[in-house]
C-alpha cells in the first residue's frame, strides 16, 4: 500500500456560466477499491470525474493523488498520473482494429508494432479475464466488447485509477456481471475504480464505499456494507423542496390517450421498451419520471409516429367526438390528417424540433408550410404568430428574422414550446422543456403547461427533477430500463418513492 | 494491333496516368486527415505553373542549361508554389473552419487564373509567335530516360523508357500507402480523418496533422501540373492545357477506394481510357464522350462499393468536417 488516498479532491468547485456543476466537493479514493458515485442526472458527477479526467478545469479546489498535490489541464496529464477514465459515449475509431485504437496516441519512443501491442493487450486480457479479439474491427463489435476496447485502453497506458461512467446503462445483465468480474480483479490487483451509475442494487453489489452528490454538491461517503437502498435514496434525493408551481386540482378529466402493451426495439436490436401500458386524461398533467435513457425519448417518439412499435397499441379519443383512433404506427403527417391535434416538445431543440440557421417566422412555418394552395407561401400569418409569441412569452431576440440557433437555450425553448401550444393540441408532450433553462424561463414555462392543462388538453411532461415533477404533475409514471416500475398519484407520493422505482431493475428485481 | 502499336498505347496511357497518380495520390493523404481538398486541380495547376516560371528564369538566366539544375529549380518552384497554394487552403478550413468545398472550388478557380495569368504574361515576355511557351532545353533534362532503355527492345521501351517523374509518382504512391497502413504517424493521420474527438482526446495534434497532410498533399499534387509540363508536353505551356485532369486526379481518388497503392494502377487505367479514342476510329465528336469513360468508370466503382458496403472502402467518415472541440 501507497502512502495517503489514490485520489483526494479538496473543495473543487466549477461554474459553466451561472449555473454551478460542483460545489465545494470533497472527497477521497482509496487504493485497492471500489467506489460508487451516486447522484441523480444533473447532479454533477460526469463533471466532477471530466476534471479528474483533464477534460474540465476546476475553478477552484485542489486534486491529490498519492498524497501529492496535482494539476490536470489535459487527458494527457491525467494519463501522466495514471488516471483513466471510460466515458458512457465510446471515442473510438469505427474502421479500426481493437489495437489500433488502444494505440492511438501512444507514442513513447518504442517502435511501432501493431503485433507486438496486440500481444500485450492480450496479456493485459487474460490477467483480468477480458474477452477481446485484437485485430478485431470496432465496427464488428458488440456495445460490450467496444466497452472492453475502451477499459484495455486506459490499463495498456498503465492507468491506476479508472473512472467508469454508467458502465452499465448499455450492457445485458451477463455482460454486467461478466464487467463486474473484471472489475473485482482489477480492484485485487490494487487498483481504484469509481464507478458511476444510478442502479442501486449495482451499487450495493460492487462498491466497497458509495460516494453521494446531490445538485452539485457533495453529500456524503458511507460504507456499502453498511448501508441499504433505502439510506441510499433518502441521500440520493434529498429532503422536499417547496417551489411554489401552480397546482390546482384537475377537473373533467377525460381519457384521451390509450398506450397498451407497447414494445420496441432500437436499431440495434435492443429492447428499449417493453409492455408499456397507460392513459393520459385531458385536463391533466401526467409525469414522467426515469434515470435518462431509459426509453422515455423512444415512447414520446413512438406516439408522435417517429417510430414503429414491435407491438402495442395506441389509441386516441377525439375529445369531441369521443371518436376512437388508432394512432399506431401512422407517420405524423397521417397523424395530423386524421384530426388528432398532437404537439411534441422534443428534447432535442435545434435538432428535432427547430431549424437552427431558420428564423423564428420561417420556423413558425415548419408547423403551417401545408396550409393554402397556392404556388407561393404565406409568411403573414406565421409572422404574426411569431409576433404574439416572442411579445407573450417575453423571448428576447432582436427581431422575428433572428435565427433561433443565435437566441439563447431558454429563448428557444420559449419559441418551441409557443409554437407547438399555438396549435391548440388536444395532447402536448414535452420532453425536458426546462432543461438549461434559468429559473425564470422554468416558470414560464410551467406556466404555460398549467395553462394547457386547464383548457383540457392532455399533457405528458418528461423531466428529470422529482422536486418539480411532485408539484407540477397529477400523476407520475415512473419508468426503468424501458419497463413502467409504477404510476403514482403525485399529491400522496415522495421522493423517496419515485427514486426507488427509478433505480429498480425493470419492475422485478431480477436474480443475479 | 501489332506489337509496336500496343507499346505505344501503354507508354501514352502511363504517361496520361502520371499526373493522374501524383493529384491522387496527394488528394487521398489530404482527405486521410478529413480535409476534402477540391482545390487540388487548382494546385496542380499552380505547381505546373511556378516549374515553368523557374524554369523560365533559369533559361533566361544562362547559355549553358546544366541538367541538374534544370530539374531541381523548377522542381523547388513548384513544391513552393504549391506548398503556399495549400497553406492558404488549411488556413482558411483549419484555423478559420471555413467551408471545406467552397474554399476548395474557390481555390481551383484561382489556381487556373494564377496559371493562364502568369502562362500569359510569360508569353507576351517572349513574344511568341504562338500562344505557348517551349521550355525544350529544361523538358530534356525532365525527360532523360532510365539507362539501358534502347537497349532491350520492348521490355525497355515499356518500362524504362521514362522520365524520372513516372517512377517518382509511383514511388510516393507506394510509400504513401506504406506510411499510412504501417507507422504510428499514419495511424494518427487516418483517425484525425476518420474521428478528430477522439483523435484528440487521445492527445493527437488534430490541426497539426491536417496541415502536414494538406501541405505534403498539396505539394505531390503540383508536382503532376510540373510533369505535365516539363515532361507530358516537352516543356511547352498552353493556358488551359492542363485542361481537367485535377478533376479525373480526384475522381481517382474515388476509384482507388482511398488507398494509394490502388491508384497507381486505376491512373493508368484511367490513362488508357482518357486516349482511347486514338486507337478507335471515331470521329471528333466522340472524342470527348470516351474520354469521359473514366468519369463513368468512377460512378461504377462507387455504385459497387456502396453496394457492397463494406466499412473499409468507405470515405474518411469526417472528410469535408471541420473540427472543433466542444467547450462542454
Amino acid at each position: 500500500m501507497q502512502d495517503g488516498y489514490a485520489l483526494e479532491l479538496k473543495h473543487v468547485s466549477k461554474n459553466f456560466g451561472n449555473v454551478a456543476a460542483n460545489h465545494d466537493v470533497s472527497l477521497n479514493v482509496r487504493h485497492g477499491e471500489i467506489l460508487a458515485l451516486l447522484g441523480e442526472n444533473g447532479s454533477g458527477k460526469t463533471t466532477l470525474m471530466n476534471m479528474i479526467a483533464g477534460i474540465y478545469y476546476p475553478d477552484a479546489g485542489e486534486i491529490y493523488i498519492n498524497g501529492e498535490r496535482v494539476m490536470i489541464t489535459s487527458p494527457k496529464d491525467a494519463f501522466y498520473y495514471g488516471i483513466g477514465m471510460v466515458h458512457q459515449h465510446f471515442k473510438l475509431v469505427d474502421v479500426f482494429t481493437a489495437t489500433e485504437n488502444i494505440v492511438l496516441g501512444i507514442d513513447n519512443g518504442e517502435k511501432f508494432s501493431l503485433k507486438s501491442s496486440a500481444g500485450k493487450i492480450r496479456e493485459i486480457s487474460s490477467r483480468y479475464g477480458f474477452e477481446i479479439d485484437p485485430e478485431k474491427k470496432i465496427y464488428n463489435m458488440s456495445v460490450s466488447e467496444k466497452q472492453t476496447v475502451e477499459i484495455v485502453k486506459v490499463l495498456y497506458r498503465g492507468a491506476n485509477l479508472l473512472i467508469l461512467d454508467e458502465p452499465t446503462a448499455v450492457l445485458t445483465p451477463q455482460e454486467t456481471r461478466k464487467l463486474f468480474e473484471v472489475l473485482r480483479k482489477m480492484r485485487d490487483d490494487g487498483k481504484s475504480i469509481i464507478i458511476i451509475t444510478h442502479k442501486m442494487h449495482e451499487v450495493l453489489t460492487i462498491s466497497d464505499r458509495v460516494a453521494i452528490m446531490r445538485k452539485g454538491e457533495y453529500i456524503d461517503t458511507v460504507e456499502t456494507s453498511g448501508a441499504d437502498e433505502e439510506l441510499l435514496t433518502e441521500m440520493m434525493v434529498g429532503k422536499k423542496v417547496s417551489l411554489n408551481i401552480d397546482h390546482p386540482e384537475p377537473h373533467d378529466i377525460r381519457e384521451r390517450l390509450v398506450v397498451r402493451n407497447l414494445s420496441m426495439t432500437d436499431g440495434e436490436g435492443v429492447r428499449v421498451l417493453e409492455d408499456i401500458s397507460f392513459s393520459v386524461f385531458g385536463g391533466e398533467i401526467l409525469g414522467i419520471a426515469g434515470i435518462a435513457g431509459s426509453g422515455q425519448r423512444e415512447l414520446l417518439e413512438a406516439i408522435a409516429g417517429l417510430r414503429r412499435l414491435d407491438g402495442g397499441d395506441i389509441f386516441y379519443f377525439d375529445p369531441k367526438s369521443g371518436e376512437k383512433e388508432d394512432l399506431r404506427n401512422k407517420t405524423p403527417l397521417q397523424i395530423r390528417e386524421m384530426g388528432v391535434r398532437l404537439s411534441f416538445v422534443p428534447e432535442d431543440r435545434l435538432g428535432m424540433g427547430l431549424a437552427g440557421n431558420m428564423d423564428i417566422v420561417d420556423n413558425m412555418m415548419l408547423r403551417s408550410y401545408r396550409k393554402g394552395r397556392t404556388l407561393f407561401v404565406n409568411r403573414k400569418n406565421p409572422h404574426k404568430l411569431a409576433d404574439k409569441i416572442v411579445s407573450e412569452l417575453e423571448v428576447v431576440t432582436p427581431n422575428v428574422n433572428t435565427p433561433v440557433r443565435r437566441l439563447s437555450g431558454g429563448n428557444v425553448q420559449k419559441v418551441l414550446v409557443g409554437r407547438e401550444i399555438s396549435s391548440s393540441p388536444t395532447v402536448l408532450m414535452a420532453a425536458y422543456p426546462v432543461r438549461g433553462l434559468d429559473i425564470n424561463s422554468s416558470y414560464t414555462i410551467y406556466r404555460l403547461l398549467n395553462e394547457q392543462k386547464s383548457n383540457g388538453v392532455a399533457v405528458i411532461f418528461v423531466g428529470e427533477d422529482l422536486d418539480v415533477l411532485l408539484e407540477l404533475c397529477d400523476r407520475i409514471l415512473v419508468i426503468s430500463s424501458g419497463k413502467v416500475s409504477g404510476i403514482l398519484d403525485a399529491r400522496n407520493t415522495t421522493k423517496e418513492e419515485i427514486g426507488r422505482m427509478m433505480t429498480k431493475t425493470g419492475g422485478v428485481d431480477e436474480n443475479d | 494491333m501489332t506489337g509496336s502499336v500496343i507499346i505505344q498505347f501503354i507508354q501514352s496511357s502511363i504517361a496520361q496516368g502520371t499526373p493522374l497518380l501524383f493529384g491522387s495520390t496527394g488528394e487521398i493523404l489530404t482527405e486521410k486527415s478529413g480535409n476534402l481538398n477540391l482545390g487540388i486541380p487548382g494546385v496542380m495547376y499552380i505547381g505546373g505553373i511556378c516549374g515553368v516560371i523557374g524554369g523560365f528564369l533559369y533559361q533566361q538566366s544562362t547559355t549553358k542549361v546544366v541538367p541538374v539544375l534544370a530539374v531541381l529549380i523548377p522542381l523547388i518552384f513548384s513544391l513552393a508554389g504549391s506548398l503556399l497554394a495549400s497553406l492558404l487552403y488549411c488556413f482558411l478550413t483549419v484555423t478559420l473552419r471555413a467551408n471545406q468545398n467552397v474554399t476548395g472550388l474557390a481555390l481551383t478557380t484561382f489556381g487556373v487564373g494564377f496559371g493562364n495569368f502568369f502562362g500569359g504574361s510569360l508569353i507576351k515576355l517572349v513574344n511568341s509567335d504562338v500562344p505557348s511557351i517551349a521550355l525544350t532545353k529544361i523538358a530534356k533534362a525532365y525527360k532523360q530516360p532510365l539507362p539501358f532503355a534502347d537497349k532491350l527492345g520492348w521490355f525497355g521501351e515499356v518500362f524504362l523508357s521514362y522520365g524520372f517523374m513516372v517512377y517518382l509518382a509511383i514511388i510516393l504512391a507506394v510509400v504513401a500507402s506504406w506510411f499510412l497502413k504501417k507507422t504510428r504517424r499514419g495511424l494518427h493521420l487516418r483517425a484525425v480523418g476518420e474521428n478528430p474527438a477522439t483523435a484528440d482526446a487521445a492527445g493527437i495534434n488534430v490541426a497539426k496533422n491536417k496541415y502536414y497532410a494538406t501541405c505534403i498533399g498539396g505539394m505531390i499534387a503540383g508536382l503532376g501540373g510540373l510533369y505535365y509540363v516539363m515532361d507530358y508536353t516537352n516543356g511547352v505551356w498552353s493556358n488551359n492545357g492542363f485542361g481537367d485532369r485535377g478533376w479525373l486526379a480526384i475522381a481517382l481518388v474515388i476509384f482507388s477506394m482511398w488507398k494509394p497503392n490502388l491508384g497507381i494502377i486505376g491512373s493508368y487505367l484511367f490513362g488508357a481510357l482518357y486516349i482511347l479514342f486514338n486507337y478507335l476510329s471515331v470521329n471528333i465528336a466522340m472524342m470527348h464522350i470516351i474520354q469521359m469513360l473514366p468519369y463513368l468508370v468512377t460512378i461504377i466503382v462507387l455504385i459497387i462499393t456502396s453496394m457492397r458496403n463494406k466499412k473499409e472502402n468507405q470515405p474518411p467518415a469526417s472528410l469535408g468536417l471541420s473540427y472543433f472541440r466542444e467547450d462542454r
